[in-house]
């Protein structure tokens, strides 16, 4: 156990980054942006269908789950790995933005693009009803709250006539032609590089927090609230915008899978999403970007490519919480611990 | 809104108010008394319960070989069959909580690593138990025969009280009392306390940390395992997620009451079971479980020692 420990692959991947020049660096995540841009025709060669799913369209599972998964896991991550909140409803972020692309595609004649600021905003603003009054609250009290918040949606969503109570929200209008992509059910590719650029764009959002003030912020409120509140960190504050955006991820993930599957109904919004994406989360390395996408494509993918697990799959994922946390609590790819060993290398220097 | 049921159903409201907040009073043992000692929620609890109304179908349809086309007992044979039922189903959900303890804490616990770890590995275990159930059943309800006929026992007033409620009613105030007198009167009881208080000092005493965990979970098991039984005489259908709405508001129940707290549960588990059928007469069935909710929210935000104050806290487990 304790060499499976030791194994970081984060820091060398790291070091090998820091390795390397600015152009290198370029050339590097262009040409990973190509690889990841090309994949939903991987089903097309005889050497990669492999990556072929039994029982659904390969280009379709690109989208949803895996894709859907990655970026909610990345906004999770926001929440769970930065700041240490242990969100239990952030699925209720995913429902408030799918029914807002239902019902104003239903009653406006805004199209999808026009409806993701207004989804984000309406997760963003739930985010801070919700936030405002139990962010006050200790770690586990924050988890039943959310978890019943989560349920709390469904079941306002289950029961509302006006939003179509248990049959949710049909025909919800495909996003328009742009670009020259069309975005229907036969064109599952454009959607996944719609993802894929929502993907980017939030790690580098995050890339960019994390290094200034509110990624310090939520660093310091993650290991210790007291301490962060005794050096002046407006704790309420920064957990309220980490909530926020974690909110705003999701709200955004469910605005494109509304306009996906062109229907929402609230069984799909049920907490055991929210599981999903929390064993995406930890599964990968809470805190650690790069393994919370690994995470995430694992956790979406193997299901869908080996057919017994998806029955299952709700099982495996209990079972990951447990296993991950008690052998190898930092998962797959563990947050960067170059730090902490630097800093003990130079304190051993000077003494 | 309906206020008007609210004076003309009053007494049988208030009954079936009674029996329900005195099950949510025996799940929220379960969640009390592992926060006393743990400072943890015990988010496995509501898998417990659920594995004792499975328990209780399983003995009574596939032990004692009753079907739903039998006659209902009577006698010295009916008493029998519920005690034997009971202790079953007791029995299962105390070494579910046994187990739940020993897979999802002690690990942790021994390693002493944050809260958030804690919380993902309950709630891993949570997952994994209804999951389980729910692969082996099909994700369908079922149901358990019927072993006592329900008839009108006596009428206060207006109101027939059905046996069955009565039962409810009578056993699980027992069932109440015997936790507590034996949390304040036995040796082990007096270990819970202690370790509540101070888990360092309680160490420094020389009592046996994990042992006393342990028998707390078992505890607090056999309780939701009790509560379980006699929610099953009262509704004959269980289903592998049972347990998350009975569960959150048990939890809720527990807070009212000020979490950790034995005899804030019992107000706290009557006073939720009352609010609720009274508002879901007014406001419909179908939004109970956000009635809860907002109680808990409003209680953590306004009242978060509980209800009842700092009186009660002196007592805590």
């Amino acid at each position: 156990m304790a060499n499976l420990k030791n194994i970081n692959l984060r820091d060398k991947g790291a070091n090998l980054w820091e390795g390397w020049d600015r152009p290198k660096r370029t050339a590097f995540v262009v040409i990973l942006i190509a690889l990841v841009g090309l994949l939903p025709y991987g089903g097309n060669f005889s050497f990669t269908s492999i990556l072929n799913t039994p029982s659904s369209s390969y280009q379709a599972v690109l989208v949803y789950p895996v894709g859907m998964f990655v970026l909610m896991a990345l906004g999770l991550n926001v929440v769970v790995g930065k700041s240490g909140l242990l969100d239990l409803g952030y699925v209720a972020f995913f429902a408030i933005g799918g029914y807002t692309a239902g019902l104003l595609s239903e009653h406006t004649h805004l199209n999808t693009w026009e409806i993701l600021p207004i989804g984000m905003a309406a997760a963003m603003f739930a985010g801070v009803l919700l936030g405002l009054p139990t962010l006050r609250l200790r770690g586990d009290y924050l988890a039943i709250v959310t978890l019943g918040f989560g349920e709390i949606v469904r079941i306002v969503a289950l029961n509302t006539q006006s939003i179509g109570a248990s049959t949710g929200i049909a025909s919800i209008r495909t996003p328009p032609k742009t670009f020259g992509l069309q975005f229907d059910i036969m064109h599952s590719n454009s959607y996944f590089w719609v993802v894929l650029a929502m993907i980017l764009l939030v790690i580098w959002m995050i890339r960019r927090f994390t290094v200034r003030r509110p990624g310090r912020a939520w660093e310091a409120i993650r290991q210790d609230e007291d301490v962060a509140i005794l050096m002046g960190v407006p704790i309420l504050r920064y957990k309220v915008w980490s909530f926020c955006i974690g909110a705003a991820i999701g709200g955004a993930a469910g605005v494109i899978f509304a306009s996906k599957t062109q229907y929402v109904a609230p069984n799909m919004f049920t907490f055991n999403v929210s599981v999903l994406i929390l064993s995406c989360v930890v599964f990968g390395g809470m805190g650690n970007m790069w393994g919370v996408i690994l995470g995430g494509v694992i956790l979406a993918y193997l299901p869908e490519r080996i057919r017994f697990i998806s029955n299952a799959r709700q099982l495996v994922f209990g079972i990951t919480l447990v296993v991950i946390m008690n052998l190898r609590p930092d998962g797959l790819l563990p947050r960067k611990k170059r730090e902490k060993l630097g800093a003990a290398k130079k304190a051993g220097e000077n003494v | 809104m309906n206020f008007s049921v609210v004076t003309s159903q009053f007494w049988p409201l208030l009954i079936n108010g009674l029996a329900v907040g005195l099950i949510y009073v025996l799940i929220s043992l379960g969640y009390t008394m592992v926060y006393g000692v743990l400072r943890l929620i015990n988010f496995a609890n509501s898998e417990i319960f659920m594995v004792g109304t499975f328990a209780t179908v399983i003995v009574t349809r596939d032990v004692f070989h009753y079907t739903s086309a039998h006659d209902a007992l009577h006698g010295w044979k009916l008493i029998a069959s519920l005690l034997l039922l009971l202790i079953a189903s007791m029995l299962f959900s105390g070494v579910t909580a046994v187990l739940v303890e020993l897979v999802a804490y002690r690990r942790l616990r021994s390693k002493g690593t944050n809260r958030l770890a804690s919380l993902i590995s309950a709630i891993g275990t949570s997952i994994m138990i209804s999951e389980g159930v729910r692969i082996l059943t099909k994700s369908a309800p079922v149901p358990t025969p019927r072993l006592l006929s329900k008839f009108n026992l006596f009428t206060i007033g207006s109101v027939a009280i059905r046996i069955d409620t009565f039962m409810v009613i009578i056993a699980a105030a027992l069932i109440f009392f015997l936790v507590d007198r034996f949390v304040t009167k036995t040796l082990l009881g007096k270990a819970i306390r202690a370790v509540s208080m101070s888990e360092e000092t309680s160490k420094l005493m020389g009592i046996n940390l994990n042992r006393v965990i342990s028998a707390t979970f078992l505890i607090g098991g056999l309780v939701t395992g009790a509560a379980a039984f006699l929610y099953m005489q009262v509704y004959e259908n269980t289903v592998f997620n049972i347990g998350f709405n009975l569960g959150l508001a048990a939890f809720t129940a527990a807070v009212l009451g000020g979490i950790g707290n034995i005899r804030g549960a019992f107000y706290g588990g009557l006073t939720l079971g009352l609010f609720e059928q009274f508002a879901s007469a007014v406001i419909g069935g179908q939004w109970k479980a956000v009635t809860v909710f907002t109680v808990l929210v409003l209680v953590l935000l306004f009242r978060p020692n509980g209800l009842f104050g700092e009186a009660i806290q002196q007592s805590r487990v």
